[in-house]
């Protein structure tokens, strides 16, 4: 057996009014991926940040143990003198900055008041390569993909004598190939000894990638899984993280029938904003039926949040191209307050970004693109907006204790329950959600299911822009396929396996022209 | 629904601060700040931090934006009235050529910030320079007094510049004391109203008692400055307009649609703008509203000191942001509201005011005013952060 590497013994960290972690006991052995999961907020990132020295010694109760020492780390800076590096989710590199400059940054080479230039671009290509980027370290963040960026931020950790990497979400934000490329990237690591711990909600990456997977659940960890000893599958991962058995994952749709098409894109073309000569997205077609869910499947990158926003009032482009047909009638939406007059709704990808106000109220992003409807003359009726948010906040069962809570403060899943009903108060005809389960837990995605399927039921359609295989073919009824700003493909759910749509994607990049 | 003392506490922290600082200034100069006349003096005084903070919160509300002019828009608008005035000219057209003037002014500054993307700090601080060297070429570079009386009494000039008392009380201003009763009752009608009304159609209220304490800490306070300016010489004419413009502004952000697209716009634009409303409107909106206050302010400012100099205004922009931001406003947009506003400008006012009673030298009065600047955002962003 392998040494333990590391080893939180009875971690307790408590925040005014919330035990965010009870007795939590972790172990790492060397040279192993170790997975963490669970739903959001069981505590997987507090317990990172009790490692890492965010939460600093003192703050907590608990010993961690780490290469056969006791260590109580009161900065970042301690636990990566250690070796101990963290890769949050959100990426820190400065846009403006060279890779080089980023990788190196508070820790640069040379002397204080006179860096080694020389030296640090030399060493930053040399970690370069180590994570299979070809790109020179003079090239500046901004003008490389994400993709590329998660790696430059593995090069910055391994840059700092990394013996144990923590990944928190990876991939979070990369697309299915970026993704596999950085899984065989950690496999890589792991037969040079290195030790990693993965956060992820990605369960097939788990899978694919881990030795040991501990399962966290509110606040403690309730199982240490072994690879090697057993077969894990996603389902066993899944029983494990909520405690009982999703039996389906996707709820069933009873009673809906399918009418009349509602929406029509005929020959859309979008072009980039600042490069105008560039096609984003290229002669798409596409229908969408009353009470029927459509399902567009695609990389990041493909085009997907592109169409949406260039369909809901030309938010994205320099010009667009085409016809968009409503109920058979041809249409021009030149603004978002059009496209929501006639009954479209852009659910954002981004909720954080560019979908809630986070420093406001449940009740006042419930209204905010309905101001119409709760007020007179431009005067608020406060009554009305209360009552509207109530409404929503119960019939989309968002955990909240009231309506005036700032949504900032809710969880993932009931942010987005927020941004739903936002969207929904505006009463469309057509929804349009983009990534709508995006990093939230399983319980909260099969909640977001059934809304889904309830705004069916009542004639209204769905357009839902997705990259998780699984969802698409579980909930729509049709889909399409785009890749590279083309619809490459059209099947029917029934047609569907996760198989035969990569296979239209890969047919498509290999026939296509090159850009 | 429990209310927590902690909460209470972080909520007026200003209101505490402002209290303790009137007692320690009160006890300083033997109790002369708080006499009648110089309870009067400070609102006539501050009449104009009042004004152009409330323009200043809803550019601070869109996004920590400020307006660098607005001091220099004082001194244009004024020098145009005061010179219009001069030539005899109509005194009420002088006064819409004033505010009309600094809507214009607003209407340039916002045209650039809103629809051209100039940075607010960069289109204002040319306006600063540019609106200063016009106030110039208006006065000519000369003082230019204003004797009309109709224009000073309306707007608190000189030395009559208060409300007559239509009851000819004998040592104290009748009209005074019951307008302060007129307030406190349409104070109480109101927050019955809402309870009331709440109650009826079954939503969540809180206890009685805090809206009791509530209400009659409110009317002691509002009896209490009453009674004090009863004592001198009534109800000065320029708190009429600090009054007209809190409460229209009070109103604006937090009843009106508008009101509340500044504050989304401040929060998260990208959001605001894909839930169908156009932030360049609502920064327009901010900044016309600044130039009308810059213009109100103009004619308080030149009524007050019966006369027009070019060199008027200047720093006010600063006295205007640092009441926003002493009362709560968020240096990045999105949070902060009139009433804080209103106790963020009282706390400067009672500050200098109390200092040159003690007879601190002028130039150690500004380090403690900046002083007082950082600590209170230093305050706020302690607490900030606490919350997280």
């Amino acid at each position: 057996m392998a040494k333990i590497l590391l080893e939180m013994k009875n971690i307790t960290k408590t925040f005014p009014g919330v035990k965010a972690l009870d007795n939590v006991n972790f172990q790492v052995e060397e040279g192993e991926i170790h997975a963490l999961v669970g739903e959001n907020g069981a505590g997987k990132s507090t317990l990172m940040n009790v490692l890492s020295g965010i939460y600093p010694y003192g703050s907590y109760e608990g010993d961690i143990v780490y290469d056969g020492e006791v260590c109580q780390f009161q900065t970042i800076k301690d636990s990566e003198g250690k070796g101990i590096v963290i890769i949050h989710q959100e990426l820190a590199l400065v846009p403006q900055m060279s890779i080089g400059e980023n990788m190196f940054l508070g820790n640069e080479r040379g002397k204080k008041n006179a860096i080694n230039w020389n030296e640090t671009y030399g060493e930053a290509d040399k970690y370069l390569k180590m994570v299979g980027l070809s790109e020179s370290s003079r090239v500046l963040i901004k003008d490389i993909g994400t993709g590329k960026q998660q790696l430059v931020e593995i090069a910055k950790a391994l840059a700092k004598n990394a013996k144990l990497l923590i990944l928190d979400e990876p991939t979070s934000s990369l697309n299915e190939t970026d993704s596999k490329a950085l899984l065989d990237l950690m496999l890589e690591f792991k037969k040079k000894g290195m030790t990693m711990i993965i956060i992820t909600h990605k369960l097939n990456e788990v899978v694919y990638v881990a030795d040991k997977i501990t399962v966290v659940r509110d606040g403690s960890t309730v199982e240490t899984m072994n690879c090697h000893e057993m077969k894990i599958d996603e389902d066993r991962i899944i029983r494990g993280m909520v405690g009982r058995e999703i039996t389906d994952r996707f709820p069933k749709r009873t009673d809906v029938t399918i009418g009349d098409i509602n929406m029509e894109i005929k020959e859309w073309s979008v072009f980039h904003p600042i490069y105008t000569d560039r096609k984003v997205v290229d002669n798409v077609n596409f229908n969408v039926r009353k009470g029927e869910v459509v399902g567009i499947y695609g990389l990041m990158g493909a085009g997907r949040t592109e169409l949406a926003m260039s369909i809901f009032g030309k938010s994205y482009g320099s010009y667009t191209m085409g016809f968009l047909m409503l109920n058979g009638k041809q249409t021009v939406l030149k603004s978002p307050r059009e496209a929501i007059n006639a009954g479209i709704a852009y659910v954002t990808e981004d909720r954080k970004g560019n979908g809630l106000v986070l420093s406001n109220p449940i009740r006042v992003n419930t209204s905010l693109a309905n101001m119409k409807g709760v007020s007179k003359n431009g005067i608020i009726d406060t009554d009305k907006e209360y009552a509207v948010a109530v409404e929503y906040k119960e019939k989309l069962r968002t955990k909240a204790p009231t309506v005036e809570q700032n949504v900032g403060n809710l969880s993932g899943g009931n942010q987005q329950k927020v941004l739903l009903a936002k969207w929904m108060y505006t009463d469309p005809e057509i929804l349009i959600l983009d990534e709508p389960t995006r990093g939230i837990d399983v319980g909260a995605k099969y909640e977001i299911y059934c809304i889904i399927n309830d705004l069916v039921k009542a004639g209204k359609s769905v357009v839902m822009i997705s990259s998780e295989l699984p969802e698409v073919i579980g909930m729509s009824d049709r889909i399409y396929i785009m890749n590279e700003g083309k619809f490459v493909g059209e099947m029917k759910a029934e047609e569907a396996t996760q198989e035969n749509i990569m296979a239209c994607i890969l047919q498509s990049a290999g026939g296509g022209e090159p850009k | 629904m429990k209310i927590k003392a902690s909460d209470v506490l972080k909520k007026y922290t200003m209101v505490i601060a402002l209290v303790v600082v009137a007692l320690f200034f009160q006890h300083q100069t033997g109790g002369s700040i708080l006499l009648p006349q110089n309870i009067n003096n400070l609102i006539s005084q501050n009449a104009y931090v009042f004004v152009l903070a409330a323009g200043m919160l809803l550019c601070i509300l869109t996004g920590g934006n400020i307006d660098l002019a607005c001091g220099s828009v004082v001194c244009f608008v004024g020098g145009i009235g005061a010179v219009m005035m001069d030539k005899n000219i109509n005194v009420w057209a002088a006064v819409a050529v004033m505010l009309i003037g600094g809507l214009l002014v607003g209407l340039w500054q916002g045209f650039w910030i809103a629809y051209v993307n100039v940075p607010p700090f960069i289109a204002t601080l040319a306006g600063m320079y540019a609106f200063r060297g016009l106030s110039n070429v208006v006065l000519q570079g000369f003082a230019v007094g204003i004797r009309n009386t109709t224009f000073l009494n309306v707007f608190g000039g000189g030395a009559d510049c208060y409300v007559p008392d239509f009851f000819h009380g004998e040592n104290t201003n009748i009209t005074c004391l019951l307008a302060g009763a007129i307030i406190c009752v349409v104070y109480l009608v109101l927050v019955i109203k809402k309870r009331l009304d709440a109650k009826s159609k079954g939503y969540e209220l809180g206890p009685v008692y805090a809206d009791a304490i509530k209400a009659v800490i409110i009317c002691v306070a509002v009896m209490w400055i009453f009674n004090k300016l009863a004592n001198y010489k009534g109800i000065p004419a320029a708190l009429i307009w600090i009054g007209i413009v809190l409460l229209a502004y009070g109103y604006i952000t937090s009843n009106t649609t508008m009101g509340r697209y500044l504050y989304a716009v401040g929060g998260n634009e990208k959001a605001t703008k894909l839930s169908g409303i156009d932030p360049r409107k609502v920064y327009l909106f901010a900044y016309i509203n600044m130039g009308l206050m810059s213009g109100l302010a103009g004619i308080l400012t030149i009524a007050r000191l019966t006369n027009v100099q070019p060199t008027y205004g200047q720093g006010y922009e600063m006295d205007a942001i640092a009441a926003c931001f002493i009362g709560g406003a968020s240096a990045y947009g999105g949070e902060g509201n009139v009433f804080g506003v209103v106790i963020g400008a009282l706390l400067m006012g009672v500050i200098n005011q109390g200092m040159s009673i003690m007879g601190v030298d002028a130039n150690y009065q500004k380090v403690v005013k900046g002083i007082v600047v950082l600590v209170a955002i230093v305050f706020d962003v302690m607490s900030n952060k606490k919350k997280k």
